[in-house]
């Protein structure tokens, strides 16, 4: 058991290591693009790991975190628009290019949204809470679209990256810095959640939620806390990709997101700290490489999925380092 | 006459033309154990669900401590004092049999929105757990996931789940079965014990068991109690011969 323990602690610091080094050579040998790359990774690494909360610990497949990725980057987009063009919101309240007010914003955003939908959806299991998160989010997604006041179907251009204090967040590798410790930073959450009273009982709950209701605990009330913490750390990253692209589209909101969070958390490993991470770098080597090589590269992804499903159920992680052990 | 602790009236619940419970009262005291017994298909399982809260009935009342606990969820009659266990074993089986007495007791302890202290490092629920493993007997294996556990095994950490709950009374489904003669021995032994702590409703087809254990007896044929008596009172009821433990008995 140890042995397991310490050989997934090691794969996990090498990925770590592996996702810091790659982006500071890169930018030490005059490649900015390769920074960039490794930033979407750490992103979308982020992303996953909010959805890894739900889907890994608690075994609520959701097929709705796009709204919530998306909603982190509008407000990044709608905040940061305001502040540009200096047209005051409502209430009183002005647009901001600060980043730690827009994460913020995108924070509370998300979670009241991922507590409204938790709300409805959590009444039902299995296909048809992936029904419902799915409609949620393409809800929101036709919503956005038509919705001309921040853009509609065109997205919405952030003119200049947003500032964070004592930082240049234009140069590349600052702003992937920023990217890694908040990374590393809700890393550090998930573990510490995950070993928690609360992270055994939402354990529980996808284990045998009759055995958690027969002690006592309502299995709905766990679940929802922890779909609003979910949704608030992919919001987050929503606030992020938006800053790294300098634009926010609908797309952010399509069920595509949605199924591409859920394909990278397959890939590294469901419910592994480090999944989502070695989720994000594969996902994106594939579709750099691939991507390179031809136009229907998710074609050979999808044969990719298919094999990890078939023979390596644990992901990248899982075949590094072996089974999950309880303590 | 002590108050009894459980009190079950005229329950009735129907699966469409099937009384699968027909009016069904009885009740349980401190200090006793009383047993139900029936053959298979007499719908003891779903008595355990009326009044575990899994089914609702279809009308009647369940009393327990004096409160009418009929539109009380399941977590909410755990959290009163019911205790149950289940007929066929319900565990977290990814989990060590430590961590799931653990889960119950922080579950009694109402702290489940607690974010940051890591449970393996929490005295105050791996010594506990520990000790009630040891009342049981199974503390040997504690460090063993669930999943990896003997069916007997599991049966034992089924009744340390309850126990550590602190259950004020225990609705045990089928506690022996499955188990070898040499563990339902040990089973019997320690039931006998748990009474003083809080009574037992024991559903139980072991009739050794049954009858070294039981203080009462209801005997439930399709649905309906055809008698409540003490041991000596059933074994001579002829009713009870004839329905159920055989004519040439």
């Amino acid at each position: 058991m140890r042995q397991h323990l310490r050989r997934e602690t090691l794969v996990n610091a090498g990925l770590a290591v592996l996702l810091l080094a790659a982006p500071a050579i890169a930018a030490m040998a005059g490649e900015p693009f390769y920074v960039t790359l490794a930033t979407r990774m750490a992103i979308l690494a982020l992303a996953a790991v909010g959805l890894n909360f739900v889907l890994g610990l608690g075994g609520l497949v959701s097929f709705g975190h796009a709204a919530f990725f998306g909603i982190g980057g509008y407000a990044a987009g709608i905040l940061a628009t305001h502040a540009f063009n200096q047209e005051p919101f409502p209430f009183g309240l002005s647009g901001t290019n600060q980043m730690l007010v827009i994460w913020l914003a995108a924070l509370i955003a998300s979670g009241i949204v991922a507590l409204l939908i938790g709300l409805v959806s959590l009444r039902t299991s299995g296909v048809y809470f992936i029904m419902i998160t799915l409609a949620f989010a393409q809800m929101i997604y036709y919503f956005a679209i038509s919705w001309p006041a921040y853009g509609g179907e065109d997205g919405l251009s952030i003119y200049v990256r947003n500032a964070f204090p004592g930082v240049n967040t234009l140069d590349p590798l600052s702003f992937f810095l920023i990217c890694y410790v908040l990374l590393m930073i809700v890393l550090a959450f998930f573990a510490t959640l995950r070993n928690s009273r609360f992270g055994a009982a939402l354990q529980a709950a996808r284990q045998n939620p009759v055995r958690l209701a027969s002690v006592g605990v309502e299995p709905f009330r766990i679940r929802l806390v922890a779909f609003v913490i979910s949704g608030m750390i992919t919001g987050l990253a929503g606030a992020l990709f938006a800053d790294l692209n300098r634009f926010v589209s609908p797309s952010m909101l399509s069920w595509h997101m949605s199924g591409e969070l859920i394909v990278l958390i397959i890939l590294g490993g469901t419910g592994r700290l480090f999944g989502p991470v070695a989720g994000a770098i594969l996902y994106i080597l594939f579709e750099y490489f691939l991507g390179g090589i031809t136009e229907r590269w998710q074609l050979f992804l999808g044969l990719i999925l298919l094999a990890v499903v078939l023979f390596a159920r644990g992901g990248l992680i899982g075949l590094l380092a072996g089974k999950v052990r309880h303590d | 006459m002590t108050e009894p602790l459980l009190d079950i009236r005229n329950l009735c619940k129907n699966f469409g033309a099937l009384k699968a419970t027909d009016n069904v009262s009885l009740d349980l005291r401190p200090g006793e154990i009383h047993a139900l017994i029936g053959p298979n298909g007499a719908g003891k399982t779903t008595l355990i669900h009326q009044i575990a809260g899994t089914l609702q009935p279809s009308s009647g009342t369940i009393r327990f401590l004096g409160r009418d606990i009929g539109g009380m969820s399941m977590p909410g009659r755990t959290r009163l004092g019911l205790g149950r266990t289940f007929q066929i074993s319900s565990l977290t089986l990814e989990f060590s049999a430590l961590r799931n007495v653990m889960l119950a007791l922080q579950a009694r302890q109402g702290s489940s929105f607690r974010f940051f202290r890591p449970v393996m490092r929490d005295r105050s629920l791996t010594d506990p757990a520990y000790e009630t493993l040891e009342r049981v007997g199974l503390h040997e294996r504690a460090m063993v996931a669930a999943g990896e556990l003997s069916h007997g095994e599991r049966r034992q950490l089924e009744i340390a789940i309850a126990l550590a709950l602190g259950s004020k009374a225990f609705l045990l489904d089928e506690p022996m079965a499955g188990m070898d003669s040499e563990g339902s021995q040990a089973l019997t032994r320690f039931l006998d014990g748990l009474r003083r702590e809080a009574p037992i409703l024991l559903v139980e087809h072991d009739m050794d068991a049954v009858f070294a254990l039981a203080d009462r007896i209801s005997v439930l044929v399709y649905g309906r109690v055809i008698a409540t008596g003490t041991v000596e009172e059933i074994r001579r009821d002829p009713e009870v011969r004839h329905a159920y433990l055989g004519e040439d008995d």
